[in-house]
């Protein structure tokens, strides 16, 4: 017996546009019900990546396997095998939820018979009972996203590639979302969805950053907070932010400093300034500063730290 | 197949319905060109403003100014006394036309001379200015044979029978030769042509654009499914359209229908589909609507002119006549018209019945190609 073909395999995988090139190389294994968060900045390459995994670019170079099926040689058969919901609640919206329901169901041909029962259940799941016969452009944007999820996965496909889908919804709907994919996962669903929210990263097996094109880190949520950081992280409260984060970006000893909502994160590397000198340094430059506090690293950090470093090893 | 097509076409028709302005989208502006073109698109000129200049003055130069305006054709605007006023007339735009009757014109008319008549038309719309200048040769000759002396004095010695030829003007199939009986037809080609191309291009590109395209793309559904799911309810709104405009055209304009329906139906079943094919065409060049409404813009007006619908393909200059032989409309004018007033079949129209054949068959085949299911 070989080991358990992974539900998601891409080796070398590049895309690129003229000149730009979008995804370098990605190397990217899911197994079996695992989900995976794909998380970078916007542009970073993920909905790229994710376009050529369902067939819909071809990529410009190395190879990847859904479902077992190779993207580019076997695309009809992939594109049975997956559900995918772009970055746009891709429904039509002069149709009722029902018509949606059975447009989707017959390009995919569920047969007949299964059809009522499967619509059922994608109503239920999108908690839109008794709303059947409502125009879709008449749903709230919560609603919509999980009739699109619903949609996507009429033909029970085992593997579902998910673009973005929780942006523009709201914080509760959002949990409700990701309550739905978690209960997919339990049924040996394999889930790829990226995201910007880094909360939502918290919520996956594992995780994949990805930034300009490149894989950056893979792994579990808390691998990658146990991750070495290289340094002290600290927060202190500081206006105005924006000249505190230049002034820090130059001070001796600051691998890095990034604004976290009202806060500042540094991260000292030692030899330099120390978490206590940090509100004098930068009083002394005209920064009003409170207490710096050691903290404990998020994942947030940990792709600033990630992310950063990168850039600063392409500018040298 | 089946399955995936049906549910194509459901969803269709689902959103025409939907659309509660699709219906006054389809067909009043139809309705409204067609009138529209039912009475403008004419080259009958009439009350082309004239101004005349009378410098004899005379019984017959009088008598000739009355056959001008017993015609209809002219409305005197300006009755004037010197050269200088016809040329502001002329100048102002206040007159088309500038009839001179110089003086001495009754005494050489009656000699047998010939009698000085000028006539001046403000060129800068040529074809105005050449149908009046058309109407005022007729009426002068016209008015010319009258006058000519009854008895031509003849030598007797020698006498060669002069030879006299007379043009019998005998049109067939339109022998009033009436402007509508032309255009009606032809407007029944353009009009849908533009509506059938436009519709197909907007609604695949719409698709694009809104994002459903891409969720389309990432089914299993084939390209021939999708393409037929899309343009069979075009193809049922192009029919509705040619037996809307031929149903108005026969009603109101009069036009006769001397043919068989059922060649009408072939000859616009080929033509919508090669209608379609161009709008297929379209919509897989162009990423949003602005440039489908640009490509589409760029496209019709040549069609149209490159047609045979207003001008003459015989009067255009060669590499311009074998453009027209890529022109669906082309064919379809020759077949429409053919059918509406000569009640010609198969056996006269069959060159132009597969043109449209191989047209429609060449742009699908081209447009499905092209439809690949990738965003590349």
């Amino acid at each position: 017996m070989s080991a358990p073909q992974p539900a998601v395999l891409a080796e070398g995988l590049t895309k690129i546009f003229g000149k730009f090139i979008a995804v370098d190389h990605l190397d990217l294994t899911i197994a079996t019900g695992e989900v995976v968060g794909f998380i970078g900045p916007n542009g970073a390459g993920k909905s790229t990546t994710i376009r050529m995994l369902c067939a819909l670019l071809t990529p410009s170079a190395g190879r990847a396997f859904v479902a077992g099926f190779d993207v580019v040689g076997a695309a009809e058969e992939v594109r049975e095998h997956i559900g995918y919901m772009s970055q746009k609640f891709s429904l039509y919206e002069d149709l009722t939820v029902w018509e949606n329901l059975r447009f989707f169901a017959g390009i995919y041909r569920v047969p007949r018979a299964l059809f009522p029962e499967r619509g059922r259940f994608a109503v239920t799941m999108a908690g839109l009972e008794g709303r059947e016969d409502a125009l879709v452009r008449t749903l709230a944007g919560g609603w919509k996203q999980r009739l699109a999820l619903g949609c996507a996965i009429l033909h029970r496909p085992p593997v579902l590639f998910l673009d973005e889908p929780t942006s523009g919804v709201e914080p509760e709907a959002r949990r409700r979302f990701w309550e739905l994919i978690h209960r997919l996962a339990a049924e040996r669903v394999t889930i790829l969805v990226s995201t910007h929210y880094m909360e939502e990263a918290e919520y996956c097996n594992r995780i994949a950053l990805i930034d300009r094109g490149r894989l950056v880190a893979l792994g579990s949520p808390g691998e990658l907070r146990r991750r070495n950081l290289g340094g002290t992280l600290v927060a202190l409260e500081c206006t105005p932010l924006g000249a505190a984060r230049a002034l820090l970006r130059e001070a001796p000893g600051v691998a890095e400093a990034a604004i976290f909502g009202d806060r500042m994160h540094v991260l000292l590397e030692g030899g330099g300034l120390d978490a206590a000198g940090l509100g004098d340094w930068l009083a002394a430059r005209g920064v009003t500063a409170g207490k710096a506090q050691v903290i404990a690293p998020s994942l947030e950090d940990v792709f600033v730290r990630l992310v950063a470093g990168r850039r600063a090893e392409a500018k040298a | 197949m089946f399955d995936r097509l049906q549910a194509m076409l459901m969803k269709e028709f689902l959103e025409l319905r939907r659309d509660r302005w699709a219906m006054f989208r389809l067909v009043v502006p139809l309705l409204i060109q067609t009138l529209a073109f039912g009475y403008a698109a004419t080259f009958t000129v009439r009350h082309v403003a004239t101004a005349l200049l009378d410098l004899d003055n005379s019984q017959a130069s009088r008598g000739l100014i009355s056959r001008f305006v017993a015609t209809g054709r002219f409305n005197i605007v300006d009755v004037a006394t010197r050269a200088s006023e016809i040329t502001r007339d002329l100048d102002s735009g206040r007159a088309t036309a500038a009839i001179v009757i110089h003086a001495g014109f009754a005494r050489d008319l009656a000699n047998g001379q010939t009698a000085p008549l000028q006539v001046n038309v403000d060129g800068t719309n040529s074809n105005t200015a050449l149908i009046a200048l058309g109407y005022i040769s007729q009426i002068v000759s016209l008015y010319e044979s009258e006058h000519l002396p009854t008895i031509r004095p003849v030598s007797t010695m020698d006498a060669v029978p002069a030879v006299e030829l007379s043009l019998a003007e005998r049109p067939w199939f339109n022998p009033g030769i009436e402007d509508t009986w032309f255009f009606i037809p032809g407007i029944i080609g353009t009009i849908t042509l533009i509506q059938v191309v436009s519709l197909t291009a907007f609604a695949i590109v719409r698709e694009r654009e809104v994002g459903t395209l891409e969720q389309i793309m990432v089914s299993p559904i084939r390209p021939v499914e999708f393409i037929l799911g899309k343009t069979v309810p075009f193809f049922l709104i192009g029919l509705g359209d040619v037996a809307l405009v031929t149903a108005f055209g026969v009603l109101w304009f009069h036009v006769p229908f001397v043919g068989n329906p059922l060649i009408m139906l072939l000859g616009a079943s080929l033509f919508l589909l090669a209608a379609l094919g161009l709008g297929l065409l379209l919509s897989t060049l162009s990423r949003t609507q602005q440039q489908a409404f640009a490509l589409n813009f760029f496209l019709v007006n040549p069609l149209f002119i490159l047609s045979g619908f207003a001008f003459p393909i015989a009067a255009m200059p060669a590499w311009l006549r074998w453009l027209t032989v890529i022109n669906p409309l082309r064919y379809f004018l020759v077949v429409i018209r053919a059918v509406f007033l000569k009640g010609v079949g198969i056996t006269v129209l069959w060159p132009d019945l597969s043109a449209m054949a191989l047209l429609a068959l060449a742009l699908l085949g081209l447009s499905v190609l092209r439809f690949r299911k990738s965003l590349d």
